[in-house]
């Protein structure tokens, strides 16, 4: 009987989830709108969303390599990382400004900080300001491949036709677009953003799956629209409620909110810091949009309110259990004991010849 | 059906159905038993044996060290072979009362209370001629024993102060885990303040069937022994808490209490840690209890079923805490089951009694898996809190491999006492000690949920445990 047996201390059994198995998951919940994305805009669309996916994994992979750090690209996160840079990008974009767009995300703004859950910065979005800022005019072309179904509904020709390729544009006028086309997807935009319909069903998966709450997607999308349908209201736009739906589908919002926002390591991870941080970004993405006169609302609002988050959490760290629930005057009972306790060790101390 | 609840908390594996209807069965000690003088929280017991005495079954081995202390009894008759320390559940070395166990099984005559003759006489079989028959463990009917033991009339002749003395004199402790003494959990310093004895019957710990076994085959002595500590109340409800993964148990109990005007039957939502004395509390009554308080603060007390059925021994039977009931369970247990064990019998004789293990296995844990202490070897002994031993083929926690936080939340939303594990395991860490309590790391009740929720694998409790008991050495050497 003298068997040795593995000693750890307690709990002795954990759960199956594995950060690998939440990145894929992840992952597989993108699949839909890349899917969309193909079918909209073309076999282009395929290469790069490949490309990008495949520069970020293959950059993780070496960069550790080089270092010689434990290699963990198979935890699934920079493919998730590349995924959404490729998503991010107009259709007719040239091959290698995804691949640029990848080792910056996945080098200075990932590994740089010390590699997953170091990084204060969404990696795929933090990359997309990157390209936006030094390639400016390729990354506004939204000049639109064949898709392989359907026609991409255009935007009409306004004043500002030059900058007004994509619906959102065309919103920002008070006009209203075809609503229908933007659910479905079949309009100007970057590969992965168009498609609410799918944006929805992959970030709806997610909840299911308790991969994320609703507590960030609900706060920010609800208070943009309670937002924009006011504004809407008051600058007398005709149908403003159609024109509220139209807004939270156009441009980047489902994207950025039900993917980007929810990235575990750049929000919060308190639940009354989540909601925080979804109203804040509610704001700040209708301010954005519909006062300032930049495009890029979302990535934005949520690359301002990643910086943010230290301090929403700060203030936001729930009160423990037993302590929160007790009434005013067992927390005054309770402070006064402290005191007592706090005096009479302090009395102690002078007694004792030092 | 309202079912209580409280929030957070976490859904593991219950591996509950290898044991849970599964008879009680005995298990024979071997030739030498070891008892541990500190079984319960407090002061160790002070032997009041030498080598060289006899001892039968029931005799007070060593006496209570101080107030909060409790007394322990030989399980056996036999002769003391001196004091030897052993191993105990948590790995240190204790001082333990050695007894040769002599196979007769004589015992002191007990003291009964006048009026329980006929229970004596229906169920407890002369001890004195052999194992097998030094107690039956057939299930009883909860209608026959009270009809038997009527404890309403019973107790009418009992003071309260009799009764503590009773439970007292038997070294009745807390038999959850904690090892209370049960004389000063049920003597509070306001009395009046206590609304609720609440009987945990939970049992949210995975694998550990104990208690279910008791709730189901002695639901009529735990109503019995429920009444004897209401007794020591004014005006008091005693609620039976238990999970609703148990409908046998809720269902006997509630038929059994159809009848009684202050005893209840509250079903919980099953859930770990249901069964954490705070969660308990919370759950059932909506009332809060923090790290400085009692739950007697928040007019509660709570009481584990074993217990339970202790004070019904100690209070009518004047039997000592010497038995109780223990799971063997896990993949590597050859046939799991429910055991009536004596205190002070070795694991390996308690493995051995149960069949055995299949294979050998990789992980050995006195409790469940979830609160459980690994056992390094096959030393420890059965203590009044030893609740069950798990084996396992296949240990996953030496295979795992830790990655960074990745800020998920899900420990935040596992925890029950609302905390944010992974910023106070990381504080605990860095050794921010001072953060880690202004961030109410000391409210931690280690229960584990953060741990096993945690997908980067991180041994979040291990970390915050260490804060924890960082801080409370500092405070214990600040005060010298």
């Amino acid at each position: 009987m003298n068997q040795r047996f593995q000693v750890s201390s307690s709990p002795h059994t954990r759960s199956t989830i594995s950060t690998s198995a939440i990145m894929f998951m992840v992952a597989l919940a993108l699949m839909p709108s890349c899917v969309a994305g193909v079918l909209f805009f073309g076999e282009h669309a395929l290469v790069v969303l490949v490309l990008s996916a495949a520069s970020s994994v293959g950059t993780e992979y070496i960069y550790e390599k080089l270092l010689h750090k434990p290699v963990t690209v198979k935890d699934g996160s920079a493919l998730v990382t590349g995924l959404l840079i490729g998503m991010n990008m107009p259709p007719a974009i040239d091959w290698w400004i995804p691949c640029v767009g990848s080792v910056f995300a996945i080098v200075v703004i990932k590994q740089l900080y010390g590699g997953i859950g170091q990084n204060f910065m969404n990696p795929a979005l933090g990359a997309r300001c990157f390209l936006l800022i030094s390639f400016a005019g390729k990354m506004a072309n939204f000049t639109t491949g064949t898709g392989m179904i359907g026609i991409v509904t255009q935007v009409p020709a306004t004043t500002d036709a030059l900058s007004g390729a994509t619906p959102l544009a065309y919103l920002k006028t008070g006009q209203l677009f075809d609503l229908r086309s933007l659910f479905f997807g079949n309009t100007a935009g970057c590969i992965g953003e168009t498609s609410a319909l799918a944006l929805l069903a992959g970030g709806l998966f997610l909840v299911a799956m308790k991969i994320i709450r609703l507590r960030i997607p609900g706060a920010y999308l609800g208070t943009f629209a309670l937002l924009t349908l006011i504004t809407a209201l008051l600058r007398g736009y005709p149908s403003p409620a159609v024109y509220t739906l139209q807004q939270l589908c156009a441009g980047g919002l489902m994207l950025g909110a039900w993917f980007m926002a929810t990235d575990y390591v750049t929000s919060p991870i308190t639940a009354m810091g989540q909601i925080v941080y979804g109203v804040l970004l509610g704001i700040l993405t209708w301010v954005f949009r519909m006062v300032g006169t930049g495009a890029e609302g979302v990535s934005y609002a949520i690359l301002f309110c990643n910086l943010l988050v230290p301090i929403i959490e700060r203030y936001t760290r729930p009160v423990a259990a037993g302590v929160a629930g007790q009434s005013r005057e067992a927390k005054r009972l309770m402070r006064e004991k402290e005191k007592e306790a706090k005096r009479l060790k302090a009395a102690d101390r002078k007694e004792k010849p030092v | 059906m309202k079912k209580f609840t409280f929030r957070g908390g976490v859904h593991p594996y219950e591996g509950k159905e290898l044991t849970a209807e599964l008879p009680l069965k005995t298990l024979e000690p071997g030739r030498e038993l070891a008892f541990l003088v500190s079984q319960h929280i407090g002061a160790p017991a002070v032997p009041s044996v030498k080598k060289g005495d006899h001892v039968l079954a029931g005799q007070l081995l060593a006496e209570a060290g101080g107030f909060v202390s409790a007394r322990v009894f030989s399980s056996v008759s036999g002769t003391v072979k001196g004091i030897e320390k052993r191993r105990s559940a948590k790995g240190d070395l204790v001082d333990a009362v050695i007894v040769e166990n002599d196979g007769l099984y004589e015992h002191v005559s007990y003291d009964p209370l006048p009026g329980m003759e006929k229970y004596i006489e229906a169920y407890d079989t002369p001890h004195g001629t052999g194992w097998e028959a030094i107690q039956n463990v057939s299930p009883r009917s909860a209608g026959e024993v009270l009809d038997l033991v009527r404890p309403d009339e019973v107790l009418s002749k009992l003071s309260g102060e009799q009764v503590l003395s009773r439970i007292r004199e038997a070294g009745v402790v807390g038999m959850g885990g904690a090892g209370f003494p049960a004389h000063v959990k049920y003597a509070p310093s306001d009395p009046d303040k206590i609304d609720y004895i609440l009987i945990n019957g939970s049992e949210c710990e995975p694998y550990v069937t104990c208690d279910y076994r008791l709730l189901c085959d002695r639901p009529g002595e735990l109503i019995a022994g429920l009444k004897a500590i209401l007794k020591l109340f004014g005006h008091v409800q005693g609620v039976f808490c238990i999970e609703d993964n148990k409908p046998r148990a809720i269902e006997t109990l509630q038929e059994a209490l159809r009848t009684e005007e202050t005893i209840f039957v509250a079903p919980c939502r099953t859930k770990y840690p249901e069964g954490a004395e705070r969660s308990l509390i919370k759950a059932i009554t909506r009332r809060d209890v923090n790290s400085k308080m009692l739950p007697a603060d928040a007019g509660c007390i709570v009481v584990n079923v074993s217990t339970a059925y202790a004070v019904f021994e100690a209070v009518y039977l004047g039997k000592p805490d010497f038995m109780r009931i223990m799971t063997v369970s896990g993949d590597a247990a050859a046939s799991p089951g429910n055991f009536l064990v004596p205190t002070g019998m070795y694991y390996s004789d308690v493995i051995q009694g149960a069949g055995g293990f299949r294979q050998i296995p990789e992980k050995l844990i006195s409790g469940g898996p979830m609160m459980g202490f690994a056992q390094g070897s096959i030393e420890g002994v059965v203590t009044k809190t030893s609740s069950a031993l798990t084996a396992f083929t296949h240990d996953l926690v030496s295979r795992i491999q830790e990655t960074p936080c990745i800020n998920c939340g899900r420990c935040v939303d596992a925890c029950p006492a609302h905390l944010v594990p992974s910023h106070l395991a990381e504080m605990a860490r860095t050794n921010r000690l001072d953060e880690f309590t202004d961030n109410y790391g000391m409210e931690c009740v280690n229960c584990g949920s953060c741990s096993w929720s945690c997908p980067a694998k991180r041994p979040l409790a291990a970390l915050i445990f260490q804060g924890r008991q960082t801080v409370l050495d500092r405070k214990r050497n600040a005060r010298k």
